[in-house]
């Protein structure tokens, strides 16, 4: 489960590539200030850069918000996209690597590197990753 | 928008340092650089340096591994150097490898490599 509670970070605007690097950077940041382990906060801020990535390549640009958690300590990063939607989160979900520019590309890794992760998307409406990992 | 990374050219062999913080619009222009130099300077090898980066997603993976497969195309072998153990295990979560790569800890060991084979 997902804590819905949390203490709202920030709110950063996902438009082009720089802005996927300032997302992670801060992803990344209170991660460190929380005392995550170097290998945990290598998996989830890879995982953030994958979802962040789609909103911009994918999803016509968007936001993200970061949320920090206490009891248990966690952070999670709500990525919201008005694009075009996920149209098989299934396949979007197991394609991987190697259907490159395929939608979804990385969310199936973005997963595995996360403690948990939903997905809520509308074709044509847009779509919104929530991601989570403990700390 | 220029890549910030310099290409340096050292017997035979492309050296570069990548970044931390690499964009998407600058590893892709880095990417083209590279292709070019490693055909007007015949190089032997390439040899990028990722010890800058604290993280290596699949956008990233998929350049480096491109650039490999091109390289070899042009008799180039490509050695990816100073990778952090914490990318290492994520890339292999993320199902990813670099076919068309070695690896090697640092510049020096790949350079030990590299004469080694050379002298073979």
């Amino acid at each position: 489960m997902i804590p819905t509670d949390g203490v709202l970070i920030g709110i950063y605007a996902l438009i082009g590539d720089r802005d996927v690097i300032q997302v992670r950077r801060v992803a990344g940041r209170e991660m460190d200030h929380r005392g995550a382990r170097t290998v945990q906060k290598t998996r989830f801020v890879t995982a953030v850069s994958e979802i962040a990535r789609n909103v911009v390549m994918h999803g016509g640009g968007g936001e993200a918000r970061i949320y920090m958690h206490s009891e248990p300590s966690a952070i999670s990063v709500v990525c919201v996209d008005n694009g075009p939607g996920i149209a098989d989160l299934d396949a979007a979900f197991s394609d991987g690597f190697s259907t490159a520019g395929s939608m979804g590309r990385g969310l199936g890794g973005a997963r595995r590197l996360s403690d948990a992760l939903d997905v809520e998307t509308e074709e044509g409406k847009g779509t919104r990753v929530t991601m989570m990992a403990r700390i | 928008m220029s890549s910030a990374s310099a290409i340096y050219f050292v017997e035979g062999v492309l050296l570069v340092a990548i970044q931390e913080d690499i964009s998407d619009t600058d590893i892709l222009d880095l990417q083209e650089a590279l292709s070019e130099r490693v055909m007007d300077e015949a190089a032997r090898a390439v040899v990028m340096d990722i010890s800058a980066l604290e993280i290596v997603d699949t956008f990233v993976g998929r350049i480096l591994a491109q650039l490999a497969s091109m390289s070899k195309l042009l008799d180039a072998q490509t050695y990816v150097v100073g990778m952090r153990p914490a990318v290492a295990m994520t890339l292999v979560e993320l199902g990813m490898d670099l076919p068309e790569s070695k690896t090697a800890l640092s510049l020096t060991h790949a350079l030990r490599d590299l004469r080694g084979e050379s002298r073979g």
